[in-house]
């Protein structure tokens, strides 16, 4: 017993020791490594910045194109007064994230209202569909019982028409037959700001019960169901360029915070590795001096 | 002298924005067009006299106060009467028509491009393209897909050569 402590109180005397003599030599090569990885960090980010805000400054022309045709997608559901079933409570969430990260609170924004639905009463008629890896990545761990597909390859490229209609695809035939629902996606503000919002989903039965539905001429079940699933289709083309539109802009954001505190954080260390320095030196000039004067 | 010039050029340029505004904004009995396409934006809540398009069940004509009514579009050449009388045809891929009660209408399609834009030797490629697909095509659904390609390619030809 007593033979076990003895050494244990030793070791760590001994190590000071070592630590003491040659702490300065030490640091500074630790510092002087600490600020080259630091520096490079700050390469990476900034070259990211550059990269998101060319890659910005197109999803924005594309947005300003998309807008009206989201509008007017979303604008027939408006008028005609559709509401979502109540005797029917199965729903449909679209997650619409992308698979790449490093943008800021974009993607858990738009789980994170995901998560807060699924947590309150009446979850488990609710169904989700992740876009982007990233959505999916947080929500799997608890409530992966209600995801039922997830695409990928989101946000490398800026998002098509073909893309869209892909997931439209993918939602139509996931063999889920939903009432209502909703696509979650960030609404793209100004460079700074973006909101959640969402786009309404229905069913064709939700649809054929409209109130207003009447006042609408020669509509026959084909010609719904066909517009029903273009329409869809433009939503999620929408919620796409809406989202890669913030995603962007909030990498660019992002980037530039890191640059900046990377920026910080390499003048506090060329400082302390300043006056690292400077301590070696005249501890150094300390040792020689005062063995010269022990010589005399 | 260019000073006059250019302060005249600057004053008609203001006027023409300003009348432009006014016109943008639809008044009663007027019809506001937003007409997009994936690719571009045709109109935004503009103001148009008359609207032709062609839908899976026929061709028709929107005016103001026209009906409410959902359709389908199909390949064709969607022609825009603007209000102040030049007509614009542009061929459209596929899409939705929605007229509203407040007698606006969308028009959105997949793909929408000018007349002028369509090239006819290429249109022709695609069409003998798209024929051998349809000839060829192995299952109910390449065969269901190289025929929508077919009725777009044979659509374009025609408009371009029209």
């Amino acid at each position: 017993m007593l033979g076990r402590v003895v050494p244990g109180v030793t070791t760590p005397v001994v190590a000071v020791i070592n630590f003491q003599q040659n702490r300065n030599m030490a640091t500074l090569k630790a510092i002087s490594i600490r600020l080259k990885s630091v520096k490079n960090i700050q390469k990476i980010t900034q070259s990211m910045k550059m990269v998101s805000a060319a890659k910005y400054t197109r999803a924005e022309r594309d947005l300003k194109a998309a807008r009206p045709y989201g509008e007017g997608a979303v604008q027939f559901y408006e008028r005609a007064e559709v509401t979502p079933p109540e005797d029917d409570p199965k729903q449909l969430y679209v997650a619409m994230t992308s698979d790449r990260g490093l943008c800021g609170a974009v993607h858990t924004g738009v789980s994170k209202v995901i998560r807060t639905r699924l947590a309150e009463p009446g979850a488990e008629n609710i169904k989700v569909i992740c876009v982007g890896d990233k959505s999916r990545g947080i929500l799997q761990r608890l409530y992966s019982k209600h995801i039922i597909s997830v695409c990928q390859e989101i946000g490398r490229l800026p998002p098509t028409f073909q893309d869209a209609c892909k997931i439209a695809g993918a939602i139509l035939t996931s063999g889920y037959e939903f009432a209502s629902g909703k696509i979650v996606y960030n609404k793209f503000k100004s460079v700074v700001s973006y909101q959640q919002s969402d786009l309404p989903l229905f069913s064709q039965k939700a649809v054929e019960n409209a109130p207003k539905l009447t006042i609408y001429d020669s509509l026959d079940a084909d010609v719904i169901q066909s517009y029903m699933e273009f329409s869809l289709a433009s939503m999620l083309f929408y919620a796409l360029k809406e989202g890669a539109c913030s995603e962007q802009s909030s990498r660019m954001t992002a980037m530039d915070n890191a640059s900046k505190n990377a920026g910080e954080m390499i003048d506090k260390l060329t400082l302390t590795f300043n006056r690292t320095r400077q301590a070696v030196i005249t501890r150094e000039l300390i040792e020689i001096i005062s063995g010269a004067a022990a010589l005399d | 002298m260019a000073m006059a010039l250019r302060s005249l050029l600057r004053n008609s340029t203001k006027r023409l924005q300003v009348r432009s505004f006014a016109a943008e904004a639809p008044k009663e009995g007027e019809m506001a067009l937003t007409f997009a396409a994936g690719n571009k934006v045709f109109y935004n809540k503009q103001v148009v006299k008359q609207i032709d398009v062609p839908s899976l069940s026929g061709a028709f004509g929107i005016l103001p106060k026209h009906v409410p009514t959902l359709a389908v579009l199909r390949p064709g050449v969607v022609t825009v009467l603007e209000n102040d009388g030049k007509t614009n045809k542009i061929f459209v891929s596929s899409g939705t028509i929605t007229v509203n009660d407040d007698s606006s209408v969308q028009v959105l399609a997949e793909e929408a491009h000018p007349l002028e834009n369509l090239d006819r030797g290429a249109a022709q490629e695609a069409l003998s393209k798209a024929q051998s697909e349809f000839n060829s095509a192995a299952n109910e659904k390449a065969k269901a897909e190289a025929a929508i390609a077919l009725e777009v390619a044979e659509e374009i030809v025609k408009a371009a050569s029209a």
